[in-house]
């Protein structure tokens, strides 16, 4: 039976005050840098997919194609839980722990990379082919179609794309808060969920609320903004 | 010089082959406006493609002022690509940049500088009579201009060759009229060799100077535009000939003799020209089919008339001849 009761106030402020400063900025910290961390290896990943196939610009043998996507589907279809406490070693070797902020960040980019190679790799596809067509019939490298065409045309739909990876990964930042990270989802957790003290859970959830509808603010802002197509 | 040998284009598809081109060969000269007609899917497309080697022959050889295309490695190809630039029927601009950087592509592809560059873009921007569009993007501009930008950038590397693949087909009569005009003044002032395809039967009397009909992956009639359809010999361009489809002219009993007369922009003025042939000369033709345009007051498109004799024939075409703008010759379809 959960508790319905409310902690006073003036606990509840206690701890928001003293504790959610840094637990904003740790959020913050490893929502952005994840996100960033796993668009450096994404991005290139999800150009190969679309680039590497058979009639793409830059074709590459089959095996190599179809392994790539059977190691995206494999990280992408285990549950992100699971997949933090099996990394550990890994997240060991690279930050030398497995508990706080920076720990947490070595998960989130294993379960955000193959997600956002995914949604690059659907961006790509709604470059119409006949602008690389036209890039080739100009005497365009492989790498000057993939940069100045590909990816410059789907500017927009890369930034939205980019901005539903920010917020899932700010869902799996919150997440991670049960197994060591830091960051709003621990406090909620450790107040919230151990503590029964419902009043900082929901300030935590509605802080976290907050940032989802930031993000996609801006990111929409900047896509709508950067796309030249209709005016 | 295009030289096209033997061409052969095969496609392997999920049910079986196709065979796009079949043993093409055709040479277009420098300085040529030759053009390329057939019915959708009659292999234009592949044809245009495989002289640039977008698409590789799977048979024969394309020589670009004796070069053999097919032998080059693609770091070559990329270089000689450069000579032979390709417009669009749907012009193909990038949507994210502004039409000067849109023409800046290709100089940017090649790595000049960015002063250099948009100092050239303005002024082809000049050429082809769009000055102030320079910051718009693609998506702000009408058909006829975006074409227009991107000829514009197909001539940005000084190319020999401009290969207009249904490059006028997405377009309203009078923006055909506006593009078409404009490619022949660049062509008189750049001297570049121009290589169309279409499916326009206007398009080719209104600019072409040699004409290649092709039919079913096949090239089944060639020659200079007013010898080929004068002439027609295949049904492939006797359908072209006679807008509505040769097998729709009405049979006559006593075949008479064909002219066909060709408008080419003729002043609206002339129109009453068969009630005048009528009045003036007596010749009563009989018309059998006709497909002309109106652009901007100027007659485009052509007729086919029927008349009784030999003598009514030579004299109307006498009479025909003495007309501006207009070209009228006999059709002989039994030849």
């Amino acid at each position: 039976m959960p508790n319905l009761v409310m902690e006073p106030i003036s606990e509840t402020w206690r701890i928001v005050s003293g504790e959610f400063p840094l637990a904003i900025w740790e959020t913050l910290y490893a929502t952005v840098l994840a996100t960033a961390l796993a668009i450096v290896l994404g991005l290139p990943l999800g150009v190969l997919l679309v680039a590497g196939e058979e009639d793409g610009v830059l074709p590459l043998p089959k095996w190599l194609l179809q392994a790539l996507g059977f190691l995206i589907n494999i990280l992408r279809s285990v549950p992100f839980i699971i997949l933090m406490v099996l990394v550990i070693p890994l997240t060991r070797l690279l930050v030398g722990k497995a508990y706080g902020t920076m720990a947490s960040v070595v998960p989130l980019v294993i379960a955000a990379f193959p997600f956002i190679a995914r949604l690059v790799e659907s961006s790509l596809r709604e470059v119409d082919p006949n602008l690389i067509e036209m890039a080739r019939s100009m005497g365009a490298t492989p790498f000057q179609i993939i940069t100045k065409v590909m990816l410059r045309e789907s500017v927009p739909s890369l930034i939205s794309n980019f901005t539903i990876a920010i917020t899932t990964i700010l869902g799996y930042t919150a997440m991670s808060g049960a197994v060591g990270g830091g960051g709003l989802g621990k406090l909620a957790i450790t107040y919230g969920y151990n503590r029964y003290m419902n009043g900082v859970m929901a300030v935590a959830v509605i802080l976290l609320v907050v940032l989802v509808q930031v993000f996609q603010m801006l990111g929409t802002k900047a896509a709508v903004k950067n796309d030249k197509r209709q005016r | 010089m295009i030289q096209i040998e033997g061409l052969s284009k095969t496609f392997r598809t999920s049910d079986g082959t196709v065979e796009a081109l079949k043993n093409v060969s055709l040479t277009v000269n420098d300085g040529d406006i030759y053009g390329i007609i057939g019915m959708s899917g009659a292999g234009k497309s592949t044809l245009v493609r495989c002289i640039n080697l977008l698409e590789r022959p799977t048979e024969g050889t394309v020589r670009i002022d004796g070069q053999d295309l097919c032998a080059l490695s693609e770091p070559e190809l990329r270089t000689v690509r450069r000579e032979i630039s390709m417009i669009f029927q749907s012009f193909n601009l990038l949507a994210q940049r502004t039409c000067l950087k849109n023409i800046c592509f290709p100089l940017e592809l090649i790595g000049v500088k960015k002063a250099a560059a948009e100092a050239r873009a303005r002024e082809l921007l000049e050429l082809v009579g769009l000055p102030d569009k320079a910051d718009a993007y693609p998506s702000q501009l009408s058909g006829g201009q975006k074409q227009r930008i991107a000829i514009a950038r197909a001539l940005a590397t000084d190319p020999k060759v401009l290969l207009c693949d249904e490059a006028t087909s997405a377009l309203d009569p009078k923006t055909t009229h506006d593009i078409l005009s404009l490619l022949r003044e660049l062509h008189a002032k750049l001297g570049i060799t121009i290589l169309l395809i279409t499916h326009q039967m206007s398009v080719v009397e209104e600019i072409c100077t040699r004409v290649a009909i092709l039919d079913n992956g096949s090239v089944v009639e060639e020659g200079p535009v007013e010898s080929v359809f004068s002439a027609p010999k295949s049904a492939a361009a006797k359908r072209l000939v006679f807008p509505d489809g040769y097998e729709e002219l009405p049979e006559s009993e006593t075949p008479g003799h064909r002219i066909r007369v060709v408008f080419r922009g003729t002043s609206s003025a002339t129109a009453p020209l068969i009630a005048r042939m009528a009045i003036e000369e007596h010749i009563l033709a009989n018309i059998l089919a006709a497909s002309i345009k109106s652009i901007s007051g100027k007659e485009y498109g052509s007729m086919v008339l029927e008349v009784a004799d030999a003598d009514e024939c030579a004299r109307a075409l006498a009479y025909l001849a003495k007309e501006p703008d207009l070209v009228a010759e006999e059709v002989n379809l039994h030849a």
